[in-house]
């Protein structure tokens, strides 16, 4: 794998790294993300310094570290957003809980971010991911963080098939395959332009993680709604009255 | 390493620096990974077809990523109602 990016690379995932560590209010945790770590490099692939994403162990670190990360975020976004209520308590604006905007894509940011992280710079993609919300919070830090350039969106169209272009229009037809692996290159993130067999590799890695993400995101999904529907109904019309009464119990 | 232009089958032996064993060997690495192409291995599949199932398939794994950020960014906006509820949600979670 080239390694061309790599200082700059690894800096940025140092630092992404660094921030976490930092953070992290269980030292168990990474006790045990040590251990992960070598486990998973004794696991490898065929690979080099491939990252097991299938392992279990592997998508609990994730959840773990994919919910710190929210629980972060939340705390910090409803810390500020009750700053901007005192400051706008003048005002009879009685919006009590404003969700922040664009929160889907808030928390996929998070989770592409997280999921990055957890590769430990190994594979080009998670660079990628990393650089460019560096990037882009440098850009603005006010700014809503767009979404890594995954080209999703821009994604709609496929590439014509042009089975027999025998015109002169074209002087070199590319053979489908290539045509193909360009595509593909342009779906995983940070891979433009590198050789056919990087975007492989790159591609059979990024998918694996994708698995693992959405595995642990529908773990945390159905985690959230068990937990709201078994929660008893709080009555917000009282003002600060009784919390947690329980009046509404047994609501479907 | 001379590469086999006879074969005109689905691996076009004319890309640029690498040889036809290196690349099927990475898509059928590759085809392992998509459940659609997995099950049937007996047919074979063109590497074109593989490489557009994969690309179908990473587009509709972005799109489950999507959905999934939208159901917890909602399940964790609704229930700021009421900082009790959210500090349950949390001591669950963590």
């Amino acid at each position: 794998m080239s390694s061309s990016s790599g200082p700059a690379a690894a800096a940025a995932v140092a630092a992404a790294a660094a921030e976490d560590s930092h953070r992290k209010k269980r030292r168990k945790i990474e006790a045990d993300d040590a251990e992960e770590t070598s486990r998973g490099r004794k696991t490898a692939g065929a690979g080099v310094g491939e990252t097991t994403w299938r392992s279990l162990a592997q998508q609990r670190l994730y959840y773990t570290r994919l919910v710190e990360a929210l629980s972060r975020s939340r705390r910090s976004s409803s810390a500020s957003s009750a700053e901007a209520q005192d400051a706008a308590s003048a005002s009879a604006s009685a919006s009590a809980s404003s969700p922040p905007s664009s929160g889907a894509g808030e928390v996929r940011g998070i989770a592409d971010r997280v999921l990055a992280t957890a590769a430990k710079g190994r594979s080009r993609w998670s660079r990628a991911i990393l650089a460019s919300r560096l990037r882009m919070s440098r850009l603005g830090k006010h700014h809503k963080k767009a979404r890594a350039p995954t080209g999703r969106g821009r994604l709609k169209k496929k590439p014509p098939p042009q089975p027999a272009l025998e015109g002169g229009a074209r002087k070199r037809r590319l053979p489908a395959v290539e045509r193909r692996v360009k595509v593909l290159g342009r779906l995983v993130p940070g891979c433009r332009g590198i050789s056919m067999s990087s975007v492989l590799e790159e591609t059979s890695d990024y998918i694996a993680a994708l698995e693992m993400q959405v595995r642990a995101m529908t773990v945390l999904t159905q985690l959230l709604s068990g937990a709201q529907q078994q929660l008893p109904p709080t009555t917000t019309t009282t003002s600060g009255g009784q919390i947690g009464s329980g009046s509404g119990s047994g609501s479907g | 390493m001379s590469t086999r232009r006879a074969s005109r089958s689905s691996q076009p032996s004319s890309v640029a620096g690498m040889s036809d064993e290196q690349i099927s060997d990475l898509l059928s690495k590759l085809r392992q990974l998509i459940p659609q192409l997995r099950t049937n291995y007996t047919d074979k599949v063109s590497a074109s077809k593989l490489l557009q199932e994969t690309c179908n398939y990473i587009r509709s794994l972005h799109r489950e990523v999507d959905d999934l950020s939208d159901q917890i960014s909602q399940l964790l906006a609704s229930t700021d109602r009421d900082s009790d509820q959210a500090a349950i949600i949390r001591s669950l979670l963590l």
